[in-house]
């Protein structure tokens, strides 16, 4: 959300962006710094991603990790975690667990299954069911998520069209990650997703539950693939390049 | 809580790879994951790592009345617990089937086979008996914790040390262990179980399986050995049907790798040993490794060390002398008094400069406390300080510098020298 801050907790905050912040971290209004002939005490407004949040003045530092910055206003915690929180509007893998009634049940590694209705999908009605089994793999995103509510998942977006959810074809291998690595993989300009394209082609598809789909030629590459996201987790860009470059040059 | 479920995709991926001899994280057919074998502080306690599976297996001893049957033997108890810390699909407190099936083994892989001198453990027959007592606990569950707990509970009996006991006629007495040595069980051979998992009906065969390789797996065959190629015990479950030929290959594989884990736990037990006598650190804290994430971290800078050690002795040369210790407090003038490290203050007026980092560790943090606890001094003078805080601003005003002692050349280690290196600068 929002948040007023004035110009010199800006600066501060300014300050401390790629730096490690820990919960407690507190980010100050001082009210004798505002006293300032240079700056005009005119309040800015500053977005708070995840990992921030407003009390009373004081912008507070909810999760451990770097603290980042978009221009002009943005600023979040860049966090690494496991473990999943449904929120609304992201797309997830998840898998069908059970068909009962209406619905099927889908696990997306939360702490309850998630709903996603038969009608959900695209040219679906109620004649023409969707091709579903327990067991396959969905890629929807939450229509419904927070934590008094069962959460519920839909394939089509907001005009009805399947805009490459729905469920998944044959093949392929599921395996699980960060979900750092997961963002990292997703950004507009990412390095890991480049570097990738360099070794050979592979079809991905990212859930931000912290599960990727690989499908690649064949069994060693795919399998190379999945490897290789696996342990590039924890590298820092260079190792990663390094280990790139190896796997390609002994590439099949 | 319900485990994830495995997805089609993931099955017929695994199955398919297997077709085609490769396994999820390219190991071969026969290939164990790496073993890490690590013990507690405490004797009888150790830890086994399977690749991701962790396991910890605790021995411990009691007193205890004899069975009725058996009034010249010890009584060995078994326990295998899993927890839901190892896994979301275990429950606490219920007796799973696989709860039971584990027990089961463990027990027929240890008990029936006879490896412990049951009899050594008699104290005074038909009264007093040693029962030793095996828990295994599972921390973590990536497949095969049947071969993990085997591994586990057989290094711990080995590592155990039971207290002394002496029987003078009609009295028993029991030493501790500050008093006499423990003395070790006597085992006689060490049984390991391997297990083997069988896919499509029985026609692919691995070892050691995975967590995911345990989902989709059709049967699985476990076979306990000692490195004497003794069988104790074979188990197959799943229902597959298996040839002659296809067990006693299995048998084959089993005594080859039995007789590489046992050599590894003889080795984890000496290094073990060496450590515990040279006084050395040991236990779990100790062979944790350092587990960094790397991303974070700021890239090595390069550094010349071909002539350190000759900059480091000529440093230490041109410095001062390290102050000379007082251990009692010392008054040099009414109303001032002084402990610790030094008659001298090294702290210099200006801000501190940053603490250099020497291998040395802890010493050099003690060293540090001591010299905050050092008061305010002045030497000779007549302006006495009475607030011993370092950050306002103090004039000193002439203070005489003892005579500037030569170092005696010594070691780079010399812990006295990184303090009075730092703080030279006075305001004058």
């Amino acid at each position: 959300g929002g948040a007023v801050v004035h110009t010199s907790m800006f600066a501060v905050l300014k300050e401390k962006v790629g730096q490690v912040v820990v919960p407690g971290d507190e980010f100050c209004f001082d009210a004798e710094n505002t006293i300032s002939l240079s700056e005009s005490a005119k309040p800015d407004r500053a977005v708070c991603g995840p990992g921030l949040r407003r009390t009373g003045d004081r912008l507070v530092v909810m999760k451990s990790g770097v603290l980042r910055h978009k221009p002009p206003l943005t600023f979040w915690i860049e966090s690494q975690q496991k473990r999943y929180v449904a929120t609304k509007g992201e797309t997830v893998i998840g898998i069908v667990t059970a068909r009962g009634g209406d619905i099927f049940r889908v696990d997306f590694g939360g702490s309850e299954l998630a709903s996603l209705s038969y009608l959900a999908f695209e040219g679906a009605t109620k004649r023409n069911r969707p091709n579903v089994q327990v067991g396959d793999l969905v890629f929807a995103q939450f229509l419904i998520a927070n934590k008094d509510m069962e959460p519920e998942l839909v394939c089509i977006d907001g005009s009805g069209r399947a805009n490459g959810m729905g469920v998944f074809g044959p093949g392929g291998l599921l395996i699980k990650v960060s979900l750092g690595l997961v963002r990292r993989l997703l950004a507009p300009k990412s390095d890991i997703r480049s570097d990738l394209e360099q070794l050979f082609p592979c079809e991905l598809v990212v859930g931000m539950n912290g599960r990727v789909w690989v499908r690649a030629s064949s069994v060693q590459q795919t399998l190379i693939v999945a490897n290789l996201l696996q342990s590039c987790d924890t590298m820092t860009t260079q190792q990663r390049q390094q280990l790139f470059k190896k796997v390609q040059q002994g590439a099949l | 809580m319900k485990d994830t479920p495995l997805s089609t995709c993931e099955r017929d991926f695994i199955l398919k790879a297997i077709e085609e001899k490769k396994r999820l994280d390219g190991r071969q057919t026969y290939d164990y994951r790496k073993i890490k074998i690590s013990f507690g502080t405490d004797y009888g306690c150790c830890f086994v790592d399977l690749g991701h599976t962790r396991v910890m297996a605790q021995v411990s001893c009691e007193l205890v009345a004899p069975k009725e049957s058996r009034p010249n033997e010890g009584i060995m108890f078994f326990n295998i617990e899993l927890s839901p810390l190892a896994s979301p699909a275990f429950e606490q407190g219920r007796q799973s089937e696989l709860s039971v099936k584990l027990n089961r083994q463990l027990e027929r892989c240890l008990r029936n086979s006879k490896c412990i001198d049951i009899e050594s453990l008699c104290v005074v027959s038909g009264e007093k008996v040693w029962q030793i007592r095996v828990d295994v606990h599972m921390l973590n569950n990536d497949g095969n914790l049947m071969d993990a707990s085997s591994i586990a509970a057989i290094a711990a009996l080995c590592h155990f040390r039971r207290p002394d006991v002496a029987v003078q006629g009609e009295e028993v007495t029991v030493y501790s262990p500050e008093e006499r040595d423990p003395i070790p069980l006597s085992i006689y051979h060490m049984p390991i179980s391997v297990s083997f998992s069988f896919f499509q009906q029985g026609t692919y065969l691995l070892v050691d399986p995975c967590e995911r390789e345990e989902r989709v797996m059709d049967g699985l065959l476990m076979i306990a050995m000692n490195k004497h190629r003794e069988i104790c015990s074979i188990q197959s479950s799943g229902g597959i049907m298996l040839l002659k030929e296809q067990v006693m290959r299995c048998s084959k594989i089993a005594s080859v790798k039995v007789s590489e884990i046992t050599e590894l736990i003889t080795k984890a037990l000496t290094n073990d040993k060496t450590a515990r006598k040279a006084g050395g650190r040991c236990g779990f804290a100790e062979s944790m490794p350092q587990e960094r994430i790397t991303a974070l971290k700021v890239d090595e800078t390069p550094v010349e060390t071909d002539d350190v050690a000759e900059k480091a002795i000529g440093i230490i040369e041109d410095a001062e002398a390290p102050p000379p210790t007082a251990s009692s407090p010392v008054v040099p003038v009414p109303g001032v008094g002084q402990v610790g490290m030094g008659l001298q203050n090294t702290w210099g007026v200006e801000e501190e400069e940053e603490m250099e980092e020497f291998s040395s560790g802890d010493d050099d943090v003690e060293e540090v406390t001591k010299m905050e606890e050092q008061k305010k001094k002045d030497n000779k003078d007549d302006v006495v300080e009475i607030s011993d805080s370092e950050e306002e601003e103090v004039v000193i005003l002439h203070p005489e510098k003892p005579p500037k002692e030569k170092n005696v050349k010594s070691s780079f280690h010399q812990k006295g020298a990184p303090s009075s290196k730092k703080k030279t600068k006075q305001k004058n």
